[in-house]
C-alpha cells in the first residue's frame, strides 16, 4: 500500500474542506472497497478523509411515508432497524444480504452508493424505490444518480449526507449471489409504489451498472404477475460477461430473479 | 506517523503508527497479539475478526488509526481470570477445529453472533452467519456444534 495521510474531520463541512485542500484525496467510510483497492495499489490517495464517525451522517428515521437513512449508517443498522423492517422490509432484507456479518458491521449505505460497484446491492434498492440522494450541496433523484460503472452524478468532493426512500405499497429483492464474493451476479428489485407505478431495477448484470428493466416494468404494469414476465425478452448485448457468467446467462437470470421478486411480493 | 491511543483487551495502549498501517498489523506486529490471523487479506476469510467497540470487524480492512479511541478485543482477551471463555471451551469440547488457523476469527464471530441474535441459535442460522469465516479443514460440522453449545453456555453464565 502507498503512503497516505489520514484525517478525521469533526463535521461534513470540515470533511469537504480537507478534501478540497488535498492533492489527491479520497473519502473513506466503511472502507471495504477502498482499502482492498489501496492494498492492490490500484488506488493511492494522498489523503483519506474519514466520514465514518460523523454523527451528522448517521441514523434512520421514518416520517410521512418516507424512510431516511444517514449515509454513514451501516448495513447491519439498516438490516436490524425496526423502522426499516416495518416500512420497507425488502430494503432491510437487502441490507442483510450484503457481504457477511463483519462486512455489514462496517460497510455503509453512502459508501456503497458513491462507489456504485456494478455488483452492489444498494443501487438496486435506490433505483427500484426511486429514492432521493441528499448531498452536502443538493438533492439527486435515483434516476439521475447512477451514470456508469463506478461512476455517479456526484461532483468532486461532494458528500452524500442521507438517502430518502418513499415507502412503497410492496417491494421485494431477489439476488443470485456469487458464492465467493457474495456480490450480486444478478439482483432484481421490484417495487410497486403507492400510486400503482411499478419500478424494476437490476444490479450485477448491466455492463454500465445498475439499470431499470423497462420491458419488465411495462409487462408488469398491465398485470402484476410473474407470468407476465415470460414473454419479455432481455437483450444480452448490454449485459456483463465475465468468468462468473455470460451475458446470455445473466439475461436469463434477470427474468428469473424478477419473477421470484414478483412472486415474493404476492 | 501518528500517535494513537486505544484500549486493547482492557489495557490502555499508545502506539506510533503510519497512517496506512492496518489494525491487524498493529495488533500482530507491534502489540505481538498474534492470535489474530491474516488469511486472505482480501476481507473474505474472517481469520482477522476482532471486536471494535464490541462489534465484530475484519481487522485487515480497517486502518489502525481508525481505531484511535476505540476499545479492541482480540482472542487473547476473551478468557477471564484464567478461565476459557465459554465459546472457547465449547470449541475445545466439541473439537471445533483441526489446524486452528481460522479458530480465533470463528470464536470472535461466534461471540458477536450471540450478541446480535441471542443464545438460542439453530443450525441453519449459525451456518448462514458463518458466511464470512472460511475453514479449510473441518467441513464446519463441529464448528457449528461448538457455536450452538457455546452460545447456550454463554446464556447460563
Amino acid at each position: 500500500m502507498y503512503q497516505t495521510r489520514y484525517h478525521r474531520p469533526g463535521s461534513v463541512a470540515e470533511a469537504a474542506e480537507l478534501l478540497s485542500k488535498a492533492e489527491d484525496g479520497r473519502y473513506v467510510a466503511g472502507g471495504h472497497t477502498l482499502i482492498p483497492t489501496m492494498k492492490h495499489r490500484l488506488a493511492g490517495p494522498s489523503d483519506l478523509v474519514d466520514l465514518s464517525r460523523l454523527s451528522e451522517l448517521k441514523g434512520i428515521s421514518e416520517k410521512g411515508g418516507t424512510v431516511t437513512i444517514g449515509a454513514a449508517t451501516t448495513h447491519y443498522e439498516v438490516a436490524s432497524s425496526d423502522a426499516v423492517r416495518k416500512a420497507i422490509p425488502a430494503l432491510a432484507a437487502l441490507a442483510g444480504m450484503i457481504g457477511d456479518p463483519a462486512v455489514r458491521n462496517r460497510g455503509t449505505i453512502g459508501g456503497s452508493l458513491a462507489n456504485n460497484d456494478p455488483g452492489a446491492d444498494y443501487p438496486a434498492a435506490v433505483l427500484g424505490l426511486g429514492a432521493t440522494i441528499h448531498t452536502d450541496k443538493r438533492k439527486i433523484e435515483a434516476d439521475d444518480f447512477f451514470t456508469g460503472l463506478f461512476t455517479t452524478a456526484l461532483e468532486e468532493g461532494e458528500i452524500i449526507v442521507k438517502v430518502s426512500f418513499p415507502v412503497p405499497k410492496k417491494a421485494a429483492y431477489e439476488k443470485f449471489h456469487s458464492a465467493a464474493s457474495r456480490y450480486a451476479l444478478t439482483g432484481v428489485f421490484v417495487a410497486s409504489a403507492k400510486d400503482g407505478a411499478v419500478r424494476v431495477a437490476v444490479t450485477g448484470a448491466g455492463a454500465n451498472g445498475v439499470f431499470r428493466a423497462a420491458d419488465i416494468e411495462k409487462a408488469l404494469s398491465g398485470k402484476a404477475s410473474s407470468d407476465a414476465i415470460d414473454a419479455v425478452s432481455i437483450d444480452p448485448s448490454g449485459l456483463l460477461s465475465d468468468i462468473h457468467g455470460s451475458a446470455e446467462y445473466r439475461a436469463n437470470l434477470v427474468k428469473v430473479m424478477a419473477k421470484r421478486a414478483v412472486d415474493a411480493i404476492g | 506517523m501518528s500517535t494513537i491511543a486505544l484500549k486493547v483487551n482492557g489495557k490502555d495502549v499508545s502506539a506510533e503508527v503510519e497512517d496506512r498501517t492496518l489494525l491487524v498489523e498493529l495488533l500482530r506486529e507491534e502489540l505481538k497479539l498474534t492470535g489474530t490471523h491474516i488469511g486472505c487479506d482480501t476481507s473474505q476469510c474472517g481469520a482477522c475478526v476482532v471486536h471494535v467497540d464490541g462489534v465484530a470487524m475484519k481487522s485487515c480492512t480497517m486502518f489502525a488509526i481508525q481505531a484511535d479511541g476505540a476499545e479492541i478485543r482480540t482472542i487473547e482477551g476473551v478468557a477471564q481470570q484464567g478461565a476459557l471463555h465459554p465459546m472457547q471451551a465449547a470449541f475445545a469440547e466439541h473439537h471445533g477445529l483441526q489446524c486452528g488457523f481460522c479458530t480465533p476469527g470463528m470464536i470472535m464471530t461466534a461471540i458477536d453472533m450471540v450478541r446480535r441474535l441471542g443464545s438460542d441459535l439453530d443450525e441453519a442460522t449459525i451456518r448462514h452467519e458463518l458466511e464470512g469465516n472460511i475453514c479449510r479443514c473441518t467441513g464446519y460440522q463441529n464448528i457449528v456444534k461448538a457455536i450452538q453449545a457455546g452460545a447456550r453456555a454463554m446464556a447460563s453464565q
